[in-house]
């Protein structure tokens, strides 16, 4: 699925990213873990193709160089980034522009267009689980919006694109427990045997709600350490230090 | 981002075409034979004649105005035709089908399908070539509820009294350089008149195009809803490619009376001149409404075209309870220029005027906003919203606000908001990775940025509006 290998990234003529080696197979939920500055968002933005980053080395999903891509081809081909900072887009339709989306990722897979009536259908579905107000449709893209309802808004998007690779930068930044609970059921219910997750978080509490398959450790620009969801464990109570500081030399 | 102010300055003019169509021309220049020849052309009466020859002695002691914040080498207005017309081939056209196919097959290019449109739209459309009503549809269903809309030269024929009633009433022909200029020279243009009580059964709408080489046009559009009355009447335009500037200075004036609405609906994209600037049109407009009591004026503008525009839709708010409204989405790219924006003069007690302006530029266009409140010592318990935003597409372009406040009575309020923004890069990677191009992501965000104003349009216009923001930002990326 999700190949990295040897990636570096730089921006400004500073290196963020030192030779990142991460594989995330098919149907797997992998978490990214590290303290501040560790390269966490430069990792999503640069799988995801922000512009402004120097980037060498190679990352493949289904075969596919990630790298040589447009961020709009990224999308169309199954890259789904939850954005830790969610745009406002003034004057958008909340409605409008998820199926604009919908329809360029299916125009892309040489599939019919989804009509007004069946995209509001699968919407309102989406919304309930989500335990969103249908008015949020209506409204402008993320304009007003609470932090919480930003982050609902980024898993009602995933919920309704159906990605083959959904990366979650910092999603559970800034929100308290009940909207966490919703944001962590929204992401369970999209977990499956075609899907693959890529966790990006700086706290494990969102992965007491969601279990990792596999837990990586981020630090200086590259995965240190990596392991089973106990993981977590282990940096909740020795922390990023600690878990750091047993690396064999 | 600098890939897309590279685009925008590439694009070409999609209406850029020409049709051969005989034209008839008058003389190069002006002086009082021209203004004879005019209106001898059009068989107008004596008071009519005299009208324009007072409008044209008054302009000749008038400068043109230089206060805008426009740049232009000076205008030879010496050096211009005054008067085309297409040369008809045979008898005048009984009905659609005895148009020119020329003049047909330009409506064509332009999508603008006269057939079409009476077939399947409901828009009675009074097209204009240059400065002849080619053809005037659905008449008879108008002419059953009793609203009169036609060229101006058959207005002037057929309801003289109602012409000579209202003309000059709103814009008078002293009233500027350019408003002058039309009085004198004015060639034809649209009348609508909707008796007392009436709501128009359809919406209006002229599509006006300038045809021959060197020829200032100048339309004369005279709307007039009386008590009680309701019109929404929409103006589009397309001009073909050309390389010298052509000079458009028009005079619209709606008169609302009493407990009357009129909604006016532009949607202008002339030919804005090459990516040097070189050709477009000079628009130098003058629109103006007066409200009775309880009356309302709205103006909806969506600017794309012209290599300069300088206009000011007005209301004059003279009834008690009247209101005026003015939104505006104005988008400039490549070397364009505008100068627009709104007047809005309360006099009438508790009147309300609420403006909405969106200026875009993109390239190397300067755009100004310019708008004036003014609340008369009679005014009392007037109130203003003014929002004004500007969105700056590159950083070579330029966008300016000028807002006048003059306020006479204590008990006025009015209030004055203004944005300049950015579309901002985050913005674009937000939407493209959501698998929106950047051309879409461009127009998907100008478009949410023009809104508030596209929301005011009528339904099929709204649509057109869209598609037109579409093609003036077409280009915009890398």
């Amino acid at each position: 699925m999700l190949r990295i290998r040897d990636l570096h990234a730089s921006i400004d003529g500073k290196e963020i990213l030192t030779g990142l080696d991460l594989d995330l197979p098919a149907g797997e939920v992998h978490a990214v873990m590290g303290p501040n500055g560790a390269g966490k968002s430069t990792l999503s933005n640069v799988l995801a193709g922000r512009d402004g980053y120097e980037v060498r080395g190679t990352a493949t999903l289904d075969g596919t160089d990630l790298l040589a891509l447009e961020a709009e081809d990224r999308a169309t081909a199954g890259l789904f980034l939850a954005f830790q900072y969610p745009m406002e887009l003034p004057g958008v339709g909340n409605a409008y522009f998820l199926r604009t989306s919908l329809n360029a990722i299916r125009r892309a897979h040489g599939l019919d267009e989804v009509s007004a009536t069946d995209f509001l259908s699968v919407a309102r579905e989406h919304l309930t689980a989500l335990d969103m107000d249908p008015a949020f449709l209506s409204r402008s893209v993320n304009e007003g919006f609470s932090g919480g309802e930003k982050k609902r808004n980024e898993i009602l998007q995933m919920s309704m694109l159906q990605p083959r690779l959904a990366i979650l930068d910092e999603t559970d930044s800034g929100l308290d427990i009940d909207a966490l609970r919703i944001v962590a059921r929204g992401i369970e219910r999209l977990r499956g045997p075609d899907r693959s997750m890529l966790v990006i978080t700086h706290y494990p509490r969102l992965l007491e709600l969601v279990r990792p398959d596999r837990i990586h450790v981020l630090d200086g620009g590259r995965i240190v350490r990596s392991g089973g969801p106990e993981l977590a464990n282990e940096l909740e109570a020795d922390g990023y230090v600690g878990v750091t500081d047993r690396i064999p030399a | 981002m600098t890939d897309i102010v590279q685009e925008l300055v590439e694009r070409t003019y999609e209406f850029g075409f020409h049709s051969d169509i005989d034209t008839e021309l008058a003389p190069r220049g002006l002086n009082e034979d021209v203004v004879r020849l005019i209106s001898a052309k059009k068989d107008e009466p004596e008071w009519l004649l005299e009208w324009r020859l007072a409008a044209y002695r008054h302009w000749t002691t008038l400068e043109p105005p230089a206060w805008q914040n426009v740049h232009h080498p000076p205008i030879d207005f010496q050096d211009m035709h005054y008067w085309a017309a297409p040369k008809p081939k045979g008898p005048a056209p009984a009905s659609l089908d005895e148009v020119d196919p020329e003049i047909r097959a330009t409506f064509d290019k332009l999508g603008i399908s006269l057939a079409e449109q009476e077939r399947l739209s409901g828009v009675a459309v009074d097209a204009i070539i240059d400065s002849v009503s080619v053809a005037t549809t659905f008449k008879a269903t108008l002419a059953e509820a009793g609203v009169i809309f036609c060229s101006f030269s058959e207005a002037v024929r057929e309801h003289p009294e109602l012409v000579r009633r209202y003309l000059g009433s709103v814009v008078p022909p002293r009233d500027n350089f350019y408003a002058a200029l039309n009085s004198a020279v004015f060639s034809d243009g649209s009348f609508c008149f909707v008796p007392a009580g009436v709501r128009c059964p359809m919406e209006l709408s002229t599509y006006f195009r300038m045809n021959a080489a060197e020829t200032g046009q100048f339309e004369r559009t005279l709307i007039v809803a009386e008590e009680g009355a309701t019109v929404s009447y929409l103006e589009g335009c397309t001009a073909p490619m050309r390389d010298e500037n052509q000079l458009h200075a028009a005079v619209v004036e709606i008169v609302a009376l009493d407990d009357s609405d009129v909604k006016y609906s532009t949607v202008q994209n002339w030919y804005p001149g090459d990516e040097n600037g070189v050709g477009g049109i000079f628009n130098f407009v003058t629109k103006r409404g007066r409200c009775g009591h309880r009356a309302k004026i709205s103006w909806t503008q969506v600017e794309t075209g012209s290599a300069i525009t300088w206009k000011y839709p007005s209301v004059i708010l003279q009834g008690d309870d009247s209101v005026g409204e003015f939104y505006s989405v104005a988008v400039t790219t490549g070397r364009q220029q505008a100068d627009t924006g709104t007047k809005m003069i309360h006099i009438g007690k508790n009147s309300r005027s609420t403006i909405v302006s969106k200026g875009i530029s993109a390239g190397r266009a300067q755009q100004t906003y310019r708008g004036l409140v003014k609340v008369l010592r009679s005014a009392t318990g007037a109130r203003n919203h003014t929002q004004c935003d500007s969105l700056l597409i590159g950083s070579e372009c330029g966008a300016h606000t000028f807002p006048y406040i003059e306020v006479k009575n204590d008990s006025a309020q009015v209030e004055h908001e203004a944005s300049t923004s950015k579309i901002s890069d985050d913005q674009l990677f937000y939407c493209r990775q959501r698998g929106l191009g950047e051309e879409d992501a461009t127009s998907m965000i100008v478009n949410g940025f023009c809104r508030e104003v596209f929301d005011e349009l009528p339904m099929e216009y709204a649509v057109e509006a869209h598609a037109l923001m579409r093609l003036s930002l077409e280009g915009a990326v890398g």
